[in-house]
């Protein structure tokens, strides 16, 4: 049984048709050459296959891809141009987020949109009190990093630079000129960060 | 994966009526569980009607004060809710200790209480499991049981129910809406699952066809608290080896001193004058902990009647060879949670 579907993917329309039992990881990779989001487990337990849709991110190999027709797909490749990087990406270069790289776009896309999440005042498992008395928003801990990122694993165990870089991107993120980038001692508040961005849209 | 026909629900009846209608149907909602189980082979339907897009994704306050919740609502949407972080803070402690960011942004209120036990033989088709194949025998039986129940299960089935969400449901008093052919029905949320007994292939008293359209919560007490703890093996991103879901009502006997003078005598301990307590990761379903329940009513809120009010609940329960830690676990675990909601009570009823 077969399905036409249309995405909007890094700014760009693309459709192919595919079978209903299609994941929308599989369309993106094999059939449309998307390689930026990864295969790690196919059953929800890696986030390797995170992008974001329609602007938030999710996981890609539990969901059919026939069930997000017109959907709007970010990849961590479409965060960016060369010599453009996005500050989620230009922070793990600069923290060495990363060793072979696998799960590393699913982190970047988790990460941004977690970053978003954190700034619209979504509480996580670890915020106190449910964020509910704090008017100033959440404070991204390194403790509130590491829970909201819990669902991407890295085999290779980068996790200390993945949660320096993550910390570097929200303190650049956050509202105020404190300079960011010091990937400062571990226990310190990286700060609040502010507007969310919309990364639905294209880029082209 | 065996191919099948996709249908996009455009409203509920359609939708009830064609799912009814294929016994090899299913409905599709965030597709975390029910996808990865047509991966793995455990289930095969020959069509999901898929109902995302019907208009069941709203959190609305009924004029009665009872909040119902659509289901389609995304869990991170749920536990982020403010009425919910607010009114319901175990509903959103328990959404958040659940799964991961990017999961929760997918799966849904219905789907999250329809979701399958995580029990390792039943994952795998290669081993006989009375839920997934029935009669073929039970493999945890004889096999490794950490994750297990204690509490409520049958010699077919030891399988315990892995949702965070349904075990603060099962606390609040929550009534799940379903609707079918023959028209809507309101379900609480204790009586929706089921124990296995002779038929652990059914994990909830749902007909083929009905489909879950919202879940109802009834108002709390203005004083009532509650919250949520998961005990499990990772700090993060684990299903639970047991949880303690609990809404308490204290009674704070008055301070008998003079204003200005010093307090007489300090107030003597609160009484308890509700309490609701649901245990996860130890049954069939949500266990809603009634006997615990009707110990503490009316007692004094100290540490020594949540110990035999726990020791009371888990009197029935039978473990297994890897799971008797759960028994202790439990019993820990709901005397400081109850502990801990008895001093932020106690300490905001002094600010007065
Ligand atoms: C890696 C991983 C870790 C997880 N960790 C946790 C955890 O720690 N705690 C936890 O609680 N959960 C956890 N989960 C489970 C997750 O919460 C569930 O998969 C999710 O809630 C299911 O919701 P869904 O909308 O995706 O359901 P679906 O997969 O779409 O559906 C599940 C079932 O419900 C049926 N269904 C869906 N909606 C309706 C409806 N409205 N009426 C009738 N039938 C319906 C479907 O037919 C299917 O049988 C985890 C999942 C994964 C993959
Ligand atoms: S415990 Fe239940 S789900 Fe697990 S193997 Fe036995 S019958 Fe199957
Ligand atoms: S590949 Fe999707 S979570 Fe692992
Ligand atoms: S960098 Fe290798 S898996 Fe994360």
């Amino acid at each position: 049984m077969e399905a036409n579907v249309t995405l909007h993917v890094d700014g760009e329309e693309r459709s192919a048709v595919v079978e209903t039992r299609t994941t929308l990881l599989d369309l993106l990779r094999d059939k449309l050459g998307v390689s930026s989001p990864k295969k790690g487990c196919d059953h929800g337990q890696c986030g390797a296959c995170t992008v974001l849709l329609n602007g938030r991110r999710a996981t890609t190999c539990l969901a059919f891809a026939v069930a997000h027709e017109g959907a709007s797909i970010t990849t961590a490749d479409g965060l960016a141009d060369v010599g453009d990087l996005h500050p989620v990406q230009q922070a793990f270069l600069d923290q060495d987020g990363f060793q072979c790289g696998y799960c590393t776009p699913g982190q970047i896309c988790s990460a941004v949109g977690m970053l978003d999440e954190a700034a619209a005042g979504q509480p996580s498992h670890v915020t106190p009190n449910g964020g509910v008395s704090d008017p100033t928003g959440i404070k991204l801990t390194d403790a509130e990093i590491r829970e909201r990122m819990s669902g991407n694993l890295c085999r290779c165990g980068a996790y200390v630079n993945i949660v320096a870089a993550i910390r570097q991107a929200a303190g650049a993120q956050a509202a105020g000129a404190q300079a960011a980038g010091t990937a400062a001692d571990d226990t310190q508040a990286a700060g609040t960060p502010t507007a969310g961005t919309d990364y639905s849209g294209d880029r082209s | 994966m065996i191919p099948f026909d996709y249908r996009r629900a455009i409203d509920v009846d359609s939708a009830v009526a064609a799912a009814t209608a294929n016994p090899r149907a299913a409905y599709l909602g965030g597709g975390t569980n029910v996808v990865d189980h047509m991966k793995l082979g455990i289930t095969g339907p020959g069509m999901l009607v898929d109902i995302t897009g019907l208009p069941l994704d709203e959190i609305k306050e009924l004029p009665d004060g009872r909040l119902r919740i659509g289901a389609t609502v995304r869990n991170s949407d749920l536990a982020a809710d403010p009425l919910i972080r607010r009114r319901y803070p175990v509903l959103s402690q328990a959404l958040l200790a659940g799964a991961s960011g990017q999961l929760r942004n997918l799966a849904t209120t219905g789907g999250n209480l329809l979701q399958r036990t995580r029990c390792v033989y039943f994952q795998n088709v290669t081993t006989p499991c009375n839920k997934r194949e029935p009669g073929s025998g039970c493999s945890a039986l004889e096999g490794y049981t950490r994750y297990h129940a204690i509490l409520g299960a049958s010699a077919d089935c030891v399988a315990v129910h892995p949702s965070d969400m349904a075990v603060a449901m099962a606390a609040l008093d929550a009534v799940v809406v379903v609707t079918g052919v023959h028209g809507e029905r309101s379900i609480p949320l204790r009586d929706f699952h089921r124990l296995p007994g002779r038929e652990p292939e059914r994990d909830t008293v749902l007909d083929h066809g009905e489909l879950i359209i919202a879940v109802e919560l009834p108002a709390l007490p203005a004083r009532a608290r509650s919250s949520y703890r998961k005990v499990r093996d990772r700090a993060s991103y684990a299903f639970a080896l047991v949880s303690v879901a609990a809404v308490l009502e204290l009674e704070i006997p008055e301070n008998r001193g003079t204003v200005g003078a010093h307090p007489a005598q300090p107030p003597g301990p609160a009484l308890i004058k509700d309490i609701r307590l649901a245990l996860g990761g130890v049954a069939h379903k949500p266990w809603r902990a009634s006997r615990a329940e009707e110990f503490l009513r009316g007692k004094e809120a100290v540490e020594e009647n949540f110990r035999r009010a726990a020791e009371e609940e888990l009197d029935s329960a039978a473990t297994l060879r890897d799971n008797a830690f759960k028994v202790p676990m439990s019993r820990n675990t709901i005397v400081a949670v109850l502990r801990d909601l008895t001093a932020a009570q106690a300490g905001k009823e002094q600010q007065r």
